[in-house]
């Protein structure tokens, strides 16, 4: 098991190094640099700046210092905020992004998997149809949509609840953003559940089980479930991702002082280090959580095991 | 299915013989309440004198697996691949006869002593996919005996095995019955198997039984054209091997426009006009075998040869 | 009775007339309700976005100094009232509709042809080859896909044509996998096979057995590919990164009407609805062409029950046709 972890986080490297190539060299590539917006600057300051910055070097060069600092965790300064540096900035970002996603990803799961079950034990009744419609409304109204709507109707029309910012992290600021982030996981997962949760009931072992004369509680939770959640598992790497993505824009329009923001500032203010710096950060995260879900998958599903 | 009647005495082995989707599998899991849920069974069932058909699952699951007991076609789906042999089959143990883990594991090592597992203590705890298929179904012959059945139901326990192993697993079950004289139905349509271990057979087409006896009765004295037709189908080793296999000609009829007469009509070699509008009724041959032996054709004492 | 062997002939009957595969498709397809509703709401926004100049006379960047922020209002030809720059909210939705339906085709198509070439030869050289090129598939995997194409708008600019190439080149992975997948299924069919052993060119085998076998699960995911391209080109346009002005997509929309939706919610509204139902519509159609949720995801590729060619019967001549 240990043999095949480190083989799978070798297998990662290839990827970090495909992300963090890409993005410098895309970001040297761009047209114009980091001061353009700036006032003008005489010459020879410029000349000071760039040498200070070392963009007067060959870009090579350029690169390999770039991965060096990166491996000492140094991202780099931000072009944006002078007198913060990426790590920084980012570490400060984070507490915040985490709470928020974590909780959405935890929320989706749970209710999703509750939703999905239930409908899958429950087919084609009305409690099933119902709630696969929510499902389905979940999944087709982008968060971006979803999150002014939600403002509006819950923070200007009935004023239940704050209309953005984060206050002091308590749980008021905290309804909507994670609503937002996580109805389309909700959704997904709960489909998900439901079509799997299905084809296992009909399986062979089921019935096997059954006739077994096993109580329904039993088959349904030692023979039924486990088979029935491996896909959920296997989508929890790419709900990672598209949580991550979701939160840039969550955070955006609620105004949560995240990584996302920050990433979205720096996107449109051009801090190409910043952008970077989020950019592999993130990459980092969603490597390393697909490579515990790999794990976890491993552990649970038993053909895998030899891998 | 239509008017399907059978009954089976304590130490029997019932076979039922038929063509694929000639239902005799349904009627079985008909018996064990397995039915899909677009399954309708209507008449009467009695185990030991009760009646079990309609009765909901909770009162089935006291039977099922304990005193009634069912083994399925291909063991590789029919055995729940992310548990542990030894799960499958102590949990019968546990939920039917209250036993402890340690003993109800004991129990089971034993069983699949007796089915023939070598170095059962160590293949226990090993998962379904790493059995050969011969083990598969002994596992599964080890798994529906532990809780001393009354009656054994097995659909088709050989089909998908090669036949090598297949001869082991019939030899097996032939100690069996031997040895503990559980009333047995062999569900099949390799007329092969049924020889070796039935006493009683009873042939299905089309949902219907069209004729039942003694199996010596049967194999060498049928009363109907199919089971003459399957009869002579089989291929046979003192045979020569230039003479083409005869076959029944024509394929089973769409069992939802089954037509008023006799299903068989249309492949019948002996048909007349009576047998396209009139069915046959299940009949007793003579006036002497009474039930034991019956057959649904209109021909009286037709000479069916087989070679 | 030794007649047993006598054939008898039967009558042929109804049940055994054979379908294609598409008329199978077509025929599930058109029994999903939910489906065909889909497809017709889906064929009138596209109508109207096209043949927007017909139904109002007013141009999208129009402004209308004395109606600013006015509420939907049919008498006054502005359907979906105004935004607080005094534009009319119907055309501009409907042409942001064009852009962003555009958008959707357009990159869907690009991923196609490159995950399906990219899918298929690798699926179909197999080998080291195929290990390699999904191997690059697997690392691409684990990209935030996102965060490149901002970078790349960034970097840029924000080209319509880069926004169409840029989320193209992201939205292929998927779709390369199933193919692989299918290709390398297909390739080991016994029609494959036998196509092979009766001389038939590989370029032939791929182009007539293996392609269009390929299909079904191919168009499933075009049209799931189509509003998840959609929906990428709105959310970059909502952050601000996508299309440009004066040009407008629902994405644009959809950010400039947040922004005013305390006075103005009819702004925020209408272009959500059209974005929503769009999804929705394209989900819908993708699920019915899809043969049933599957565990492995979203979707599961239809997989088409095969017609081949070929029959195990002895005769080589009779080309009878078996279905599986």
């Amino acid at each position: 098991m240990l043999r095949f972890a480190i083989r799978r986080f070798l297998g990662s490297v290839p990827t970090l190094l495909l992300i963090v190539t890409v993005s410098f060299f895309m970001m040297r590539a761009a047209p114009g640099g980091p001061f353009d917006k700036e006032r003008i600057v005489p010459p020879e300051i410029e000349a000071r700046l760039q040498h200070a910055y070392h963009l007067d070097e060959a870009l090579p060069l350029q690169f390999l210092r770039y991965v060096g600092n990166l491996l000492r965790g140094d991202f780099g300064p931000s072009f944006q905020y002078r007198d913060f540096s990426v790590a920084e900035l980012i570490l400060d970002g984070f507490p915040t992004s985490l709470r928020l996603g974590g909780i959405a990803m935890l929320l989706a799961l749970v209710s999703g998997v509750a939703m999905g079950a239930t409908a899958a034990l429950r087919q084609n009744s009305a409690s099933d149809y119902g709630a696969m419609g929510l499902a389905m409304t979940g999944i087709v109204i982008p968060n971006f949509v979803l999150a002014p709507l939600l403002t509006l109707v819950f923070g200007l029309w009935l004023r239940w609840l704050p209309v953005g910012g984060w206050g002091a992290g308590d749980i008021q600021h905290m309804v909507l953003p994670i609503v937002a982030l996580s109805l389309y996981q909700v959704g997904f997962i709960a489909r998900l559940t439901r079509g799997s949760m299905i084809e296992v009931l009909r399986t062979n072992y089921v019935r096997t089980a059954r006739a077994k004369g096993l109580p329904e509680r039993i088959t349904l939770l030692r023979h039924a479930l486990k088979p029935a959640l491996l896909p959920v598992i296997s989508y929890l790497g790419p709900a990672v991702i598209n949580t991550i993505t979701g939160s840039v824009v969550v955070e955006q329009i609620f105004g949560l002082p995240g990584i996302g923001r920050y990433f979205v500032q720096a996107a449109l203010n051009r801090d190409y280090t910043l952008v970077m710096g989020v950019t592999i950060f993130y990459g980092v995260l969603i490597i390393f959580a697909n490579l515990a879900v790999d794990l976890l998958y491993g552990v649970l599903d038993p053909r895998i095991r030899y891998d | 299915m239509n008017g399907v009647g059978l009954a089976v005495e304590p130490g029997e082995t019932v076979g039922i013989v038929g063509e694929s989707g000639s239902g005799k599998s349904q009627v079985f899991l008909a018996v064990m309440g397995l039915l899909a849920a677009n399954g309708r069974a209507a008449g009467s069932i009695k185990f030991q004198g009760e009646e079990i058909l309609g009765r909901p699952a909770r009162e089935l699951n006291r039977i099922r697996g304990a005193r009634m007991s069912m083994i399925f076609q291909d063991p590789m789906t029919s055995l729940n691949p992310y548990l542990t042999i030894e799960r499958q089959l102590t949990e019968v143990l546990v939920t039917h006869r209250a036993m402890s883990l340690r003993a109800a594991r004991a129990a089971a090592i034993d069983m699949l002593e007796r089915v023939q597992i070598p170095e059962a203590d160590r293949r226990i705890g090993h998962y379904p996919f790493e059995f050969s298929g011969g083990m598969r179904q002994r596992a599964m012959i080890a798994m529906a005996l532990l809780c001393q059945p009354e009656l054994l139901i097995a659909d088709e326990p050989t089909t998908a095995l090669d036949v090598t192993v297949q001869a082991q697993i019939l030899a097996l079950m032939a100690e069996l019955k031997q040895d503990e004289r559980t009333a047995m139905v062999l569900i099949t349509h390799d007329l092969g198997v049924v020889a070796g271990l039935c006493d009683r057979v009873l042939v299905m087409y089309a949902g219907r039984i069209v004729e039942t006896g003694a199996v010596g009765d049967i194999f060498h004295r049928p009363q109907h054209p199919y089971t003459a037709g399957l009869l002579s189908s089989m291929p046979r080793l003192d045979e020569s091997v230039a003479e083409r296999l005869q076959t029944i000609p024509g394929q089973p009829p769409n069992l939802q426009r089954l037509g008023p007469g006799c299903a068989f009509a249309e492949r019948c070699p002996g048909v007349m006009d009576r047998c396209r509008l009139e069915r046959p009724a299940l009949r007793p041959v003579s006036p002497q075998d009474g039930e034991r032996r019956m057959k649904a054709c209109h021909l009286e004492a037709p000479h069916l040869e087989v070679p | 009775m030794t007649d047993a062997a006598r054939s008898i002939a039967m009558p042929p009957s109804e049940e055994f007339k054979g379908r294609s595969l598409w008329a199978d498709a077509w025929r599930r397809l058109l029994r999903n309700r939910a489906a065909v509703v889909s497809a017709v709401l889906l064929a009138l926004i596209g109508l109207a976005a096209v043949l927007v100049p017909l139904l109002s006379p007013i141009a999208y960047d129009d402004v209308f100094w004395d109606s600013i922020n006015t509420p939907p209002d049919f008498a006054s030809g502005h359907y979906f009232g105004t935004d607080d720059n005094g534009r009319d909210l119907f055309v501009r939705t409907m042409y942001g509709g064009r852009v962003s339906l555009t958008v959707g085709l357009v990159a869907t198509l690009v991923s196609l042809v490159i995950g399906v070439t990219w899918g298929a030869v690798a699926g179909f050289l197999g080998g080291r080859i195929d290990g390699v090129m999904m191997r690059f598939v697997d690392i691409l995997y684990s990209v935030p896909f996102l965060f490149f194409v901002i970078m790349l708008t960034v970097a840029f600019g924000r080209h319509i044509v880069l926004i169409y190439v840029a989320i193209g080149a992201v939205s292929w992975l998927d779709m390369a996998r199933i193919v692989r997948g299918q290709t390398m299924s297909l390739k080991r069919r016994e029609f494959v096979e036998a196509a092979r052993a009766g001389g038939v060119r590989q370029s032939r085998v791929i182009l007539r057995h293996i392609i269009p076998n390929c299909l079904g699960p191919v168009i499933v995911y075009v049209t799931l590919t189509v509003p998840n391209v959609i929906l990428l080109e709105s959310f970059l346009s909502f952050l601000g990164l996508g299309v440009q002005e004066p040009s407008t997509s629902w994405g644009v929309l959809i950010s400039d009407g947040a922004r005013i939706m305390e006075t103005s919610p009819w702004a925020l509204c209408f272009p959500a609805a059209m974005l929503a139902v769009t999804l929705a519509c394209f989900n819908f159609i993708g699920d019915g062409l899809a043969r049933r949720p599957r565990p492995e995801g979203p979707l599961r590729p239809w997989a088409p029950s095969l017609k081949s060619p070929i029959s195990r019967s002895a005769s080589p001549r009779r080309r009878a046709r078996s279905r599986r």
